[in-house]
């Protein structure tokens, strides 16, 4: 008898996205849905994607969909959360979204506690305005907006997302991963699983940090890209656990 | 000197930074991202600062800040960032700042589309934040007017000690043509005795728009009232395109206008007494322009892209003596200038327009 | 005199750069001109495209809706544009990319394979300016003078030895069409 091994998860519709080749956003987009259909939860999952490359996301996944403005969609999610407690709900920001103009909303979704899964995706830039320096970009790292490279003294350092989190006590769940080969895509996949889980438990604010690829804007082949991601962002990001409960 | 062929979006840039602007607080959004792009190579060489900021809502307040203290500076935005703005625009009103604000308008409402549109008149040309305010908005056409206008843009804003919007849209942000830049000039900004830069052994500045005590308040606002009145007395801007002996008169600004431009053409070719009034300053609205209008022009068609903001200002200033119709295209599409026509002819042969 | 000519193809195949010496060509001369790219998340998928207006009176809007020529750099651009061309307009289709035939038959088609042209004269790089001689000849919008004057303006001094290159593409272009025996409209 013959066996699927590899299927398109319920969660995602079966259409071709508009990412393009070597973009790591999709990866992610799998592993969300494989997560939300193998705790079963399809039905009665929430997705909020505010603009970035991923803002067509409400095309992609196939649960309710929230299109929310820039920066503001765990403010979104608290609303849906607490009109609706037993239901699942999740945002999918970018690094612009999330750790520049959404600072606000997403500290003070994890200083009370929301119990909602934010998918952060860092990539080290504004990717769907044409490249411009994100408040994640490396030092020295160039972009239409720091032509002459990240200068400290004039830009700041890079923020970092999981590290500021993890010392709110709303915070329940809080990792860093990357997709950059397969050994960690699975560690990836483990991890936003363990959110969703983490969520539905009640325990309190999940964040998974995605180190993630933007070939088009970094001016990489994607191959380059993923090991552009690995000597250069994994060492400053470290990957792993910030926060977690020690059971469920 | 010779032409050279620039981006709409570099040359306010540029115009900028020959006028003497030497600090650009900004943030990224299409369709203006070429300006921050342009910024953040140019300021440096010229010893200025252009910083990125985390959101318009601080872009705005840095502008606040760096006005405050004495400088001449500038931020920029499209749609959905010109909004979070409008808390920060009051204020800078309020404290009677000088700087510029550059519009690249898209298609709304909400995240609309990143596709040129014109409907954010409204919201600029009616206060789009709190409180009893105005502000000089100044609509150029063509890349070359926007080199034109951003020295004025900045001169206008010292002089009202008021922020100056710039109205475009993503067309003219993105189009490139020909300008002349001419020769740089030197650059005489005027003194700005009421920065608060420190006393330095002088006299406390404040720069503040709180008046607790509404008599303190009343007075401010008559006071920001009697400039607002003098802008509207003084910086009305318009061209009038064969619109004197015109039956019919267009009225249309910045990429509209340049449609509507051709539609005249037309028309004159064939006979057909068509015109334009092409307002430069969308506030104060070109009254002034339509005054002898009334007396010559049988019936006035506004062409905007959006579902009809400014026509209101033409029913104002044609005091509804005569009638105004109106043609659109809206989300980002552009008027054909076909369709112009074909609504103009309709006028004419005593039909209605769209 | 008025063109408007729609340029399409991926990004990366200086799609955008050419249609900037086409314009920049029609200032030299004098012209009205703009030049007005794609923008936004549509780049995503990887295709460019710009349109350069032409012409001998101030240009209205500067969005080539209706080109009178379209320059086809890849299938998609062909299969998306060639409804839009005016009747009577001109396709210039670069078949070294395009396997397919254009289906309109009110308007010149012109089948190109410029970038093996452009390995034959020893620079795979040139294959856009093929495409442009052919433009010229046809069209007679601008004179390869001036576009040889563009380049000299837009490109670094120390790129100014890929001009005679240019140039010699610009002519192959321009002699493919004669050798058809062109007449200039
Ligand atoms: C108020 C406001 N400002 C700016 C924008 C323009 N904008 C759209 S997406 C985006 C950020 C994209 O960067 P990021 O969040 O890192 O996502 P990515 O595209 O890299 O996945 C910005 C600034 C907007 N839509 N709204
Ligand atoms: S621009 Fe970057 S983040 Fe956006 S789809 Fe392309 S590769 Fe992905
Ligand atoms: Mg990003």
């Amino acid at each position: 008898m013959m066996q699927k091994v590899f299927t398109r998860p319920r969660t995602l519709k079966d259409v071709p996205t508009h990412y393009c080749p070597g973009c790591t956003h999709g990866i992610v987009h799998r592993l969300v849905a494989e997560a939300i259909d193998e705790l079963n939860v399809f039905d009665r999952t929430i997705g909020v994607a505010p603009v970035g490359c991923s803002v067509f996301a409400y095309n992609y996944f196939d649960c309710d969909m929230y299109e929310a403005s820039h920066g503001r969609a765990p403010a979104v999610a608290t609303g849906i959360k607490r009109v609706l407690p037993d239901r699942v709900v999740f945002t999918y920001q970018g690094d612009g979204d999330l750790a520049a103009i959404g600072t606000g909303e997403v500290v003070h979704a994890a200083a009370r506690g929301e119990k909602i899964t934010v998918i952060f995706i860092n990539n080290a830039i504004y990717a769907m305005t044409g490249g411009q320096m994100a408040p994640t970009t490396l030092i020295g790292q160039k972009t239409t907006t720091t032509p002459y490279g990240r200068d400290r003294e004039l830009n700041g350092s890079p923020v970092k997302i999981c590290e500021m989190l993890g010392v709110l006590d709303g915070a329940a769940y809080i990792a860093r991963v990357s997709v950059h080969n397969p050994a960690n895509v699975v560690k990836a996949k483990k991890a936003i699983k363990r959110a969703f889980e983490v969520q539905m438990a009640g325990h309190g604010f999940t964040l998974v940090e995605v180190l993630s690829a933007c070939p088009t804007n970094w001016g990489l082949a994607p191959d380059e890209a993923l090991r552009w991601l690995a000597d250069n962002m994994v060492p400053y990001y470290p990957l792993g656990e910030y926060k977690a409960p020690e059971e469920i | 000197m010779a032409k050279i062929l620039m981006k709409g979006n570099e040359a306010i840039g540029e115009g900028a930074v020959r006028a003497g602007c030497r600090y650009f607080f900004g943030y990224p959004i299409t369709p203006q991202s070429e300006l921050p792009h342009y910024l953040a190579k140019r300021m440096p060489q010229v010893g200025g600062v252009y910083l990125q900021a985390e959101s318009e809502v601080a872009t705005i307040n840095m502008v606040y800040g760096a006005a405050g203290a004495g400088a001449r500076v500038m931020t920029s935005s499209s749609g959905p960032g010109i909004s979070l703005m409008q808390e920060g625009i009051s204020y800078v009103v309020g404290a009677e700042l000088p700087c510029v604000i550059v519009n690249m308008m898209r298609g709304g409402p909400g995240l609309g589309n990143i596709a040129p549109a014109q409907s954010d008149y409204f919201q600029a040309t009616r206060g789009g934040g709190h409180g009893d305010y105005r502000m000089i908005v100044l609509a150029p056409a063509s890349v070359q007017e926007i080199i034109d206008l951003m020295q004025d843009a900045f001169d206008l804003a010292d002089r009202y000690r008021n922020p100056v919007m710039l109205a475009g849209d993503g067309v003219l942000g993105q189009m490139m043509e020909p300008v002349e830049l001419g020769e740089e000039k030197e650059v005489r900004i005027p003194p700005r005795p009421w920065a608060a830069t420190g006393r330095t052994g002088g006299e406390k500045h404040l720069i503040n728009s709180l008046y607790i005590v509404p008599e303190d308040l009343e007075k401010h606002n008559i006071r920001l009232a009697a400039k607002f009145a003098a802008m509207e007395k003084e910086e009305q801007r318009w061209e009038d395109y064969l619109a004197a002996d015109a039956e019919l008169v267009l009225v249309a600004f910045g990429t509209a206008a340049r449609v509507c431009k051709a539609v005249v053409d037309r028309c004159r070719r064939e006979g057909k007494a068509v015109g334009l009034i092409r307002p430069l300053t969308l506030w104060p609205f070109p009254v002034k322009a339509f005054q002898p209008l009334l007396a010559t022009a049988a019936h006035f068609l506004t062409v905007e892209m959006s579902m009809g903001q400014m026509v209101e200002d033409v029913r104002l200033a044609t005091r509804e003596c005569r009638p105004v119709y109106f043609y659109g295209r809206c989300g980002g599409m552009l008027p054909v200038a076909g369709d112009v026509y074909a609504a103009v002819q309709k006028i004419l042969a005593g039909g209605e327009a769209k | 005199m008025f063109q408007a000519i729609l340029i399409a193809g991926f990004g990366g195949q200086g799609v955008l750069s050419t249609g900037q010496l086409l314009a920049y060509a029609g200032m030299l001369e004098g012209r009205h001109v703009a030049w007005i790219p794609s923008y936004g998340p549509e780049m995503r998928g990887g295709t460019a495209n710009c349109g350069v207006t032409i012409a001998d009176r101030p240009i209205s809007s500067p969005v080539v809706s209706e080109p009178t020529t379209l320059i086809a750099m890849n299938r998609p651009s062909l299969e998306k544009f060639e409804p839009d061309v005016q009747p009577g307009g001109l396709i210039l289709v670069n078949s070294s990319l395009i396997d397919i035939k254009a289906r309109r038959t009110d308007v010149r088609v012109e089948y190109i394979k410029a970038n093996e042209l452009a390995e034959e004269i020893g620079n795979s790089k040139v294959a856009n300016n093929i495409i442009l001689g052919a433009l010229l000849e046809i069209t007679g919008v601008v004179s390869i003078d001036a576009v040889e004057e563009s380049l000299r303006k837009v490109l670094p001094a120390h790129h100014h030895d890929l001009i005679p290159v240019n140039r010699r593409a610009l002519e192959l272009g321009r002699e493919l069409m004669r050798e058809k025996g062109t007449e200039k409209r």
